[in-house]
């Protein structure tokens, strides 16, 4: 399979993701929403690494993922405390920024 | 048979992306997500990329991944609010979307690089595996691979922070107590150590 392939599948992914952050109100969706794209980032990473021959976007790619699971830790730590607090889980409804 | 495996694993991640930003209820979300890292991983072995393929699995597929079905089973999945403050975005966002995706289509394809349309270079047998990766982790990028582990850890100390009993002000000192053995605190720490 030529490379191509591979990172036009990854737009594919990206955009989907994108349209999931467009489409939902759920932040635990839009987490999953956000992971979909790093991980079609990661795609890239990884095709272009096999098409370069060097294995330093792999490298890249594993970097991706640590921030992602940061990402995740803290949004998911987030959306707890919202759901602590008795607050609405929806993004629409949280706008206002009050301490 | 390289051809198969691609298409079934695309099939995968792409089905498995749309049900992702398809489904009505979180947890399926979430089951769909993980159907998407398994193809992924898959895609990673494809492209000779070991090491990055079994950290898929085992940190995402693994460790985020319950973190993601604890907090989905704690919150619990509403429905989603019939409100909309946009007019009309579920129709704008799929606009969007396919906007996105064909503009980076035409960007990848059009950007004239004649390596895309090939298999990459011939490489030798230990491409992307563990003992190549930690090498270069360890040698060349040793200071991002730090500055990464401080990230982890950080992010670990900003969960406890913002999810920790500080609300225990409700309800009371009294329900301070049974609370802090209760928190969903502790998986945010125990995948977080595998990544690095």
């Amino acid at each position: 399979m030529s490379i191509e392939w591979y990172v036009v599948l990854s737009a594919l992914l990206f955009a989907t993701g994108a349209m999931g952050i467009l489409l939902r109100r759920s932040p635990i969706v839009i987490l999953l929403c956000l992971e979909l794209m790093l991980n079609a980032g990661n795609l890239a990473l990884v095709a272009f690494s096999r098409m370069v021959g060097n294995q330093q976007g792999q490298v890249f790619a594993l970097v991706v993922m640590v921030v992602a699971a940061c990402e995740v830790v803290v949004g998911l730590g987030l959306i707890v405390a919202i759901f602590r607090r008795k607050l609405p889980l929806d993004v629409d409804e949280l706008r206002e920024l009050r301490g | 048979m390289e051809a198969v495996l691609f298409f079934v694993a695309a099939i995968g991640a792409l089905g498995g992306a749309i049900g992702v930003i398809a489904m009505r209820n979180p947890f399926y979300g979430v089951l769909a997500l993980i159907v998407h890292l398994f193809s992924l991983a898959v895609l990673f072995l494809l492209l000779t990329a070991a090491f990055v393929a079994a950290a898929q699995v085992v940190v995402y597929a693994g460790a985020v991944m319950v973190l993601y079905v604890f907090v989905v089973a704690y919150v619990g999945g509403g429905a989603e609010s019939a409100w909309e403050p946009i007019p009309g975005q579920r129709f704008l966002a799929p606009l969007l979307g396919t906007a996105l995706f064909v503009e980076l289509a035409i960007a990848v394809l059009a950007s004239s690089l004649l390596a895309l349309g090939h298999d990459g270079p011939h490489v030798n047998p230990g491409f992307g595996d563990p003992a190549a990766i930690g090498y270069l982790l360890l040698e060349k990028f040793l200071i991002p691979f730090e500055a990464s582990s401080m990230l982890l850890m950080l992010a670990a100390v900003g969960a406890l922070v913002l999810a920790g009993h500080r609300d225990g002000a409700r309800g009371g000192a009294s329900a301070g107590t049974p609370r802090e053995r209760e928190p969903d605190e502790a998986p945010p720490l125990a995948p977080t150590g595998d990544p690095a």
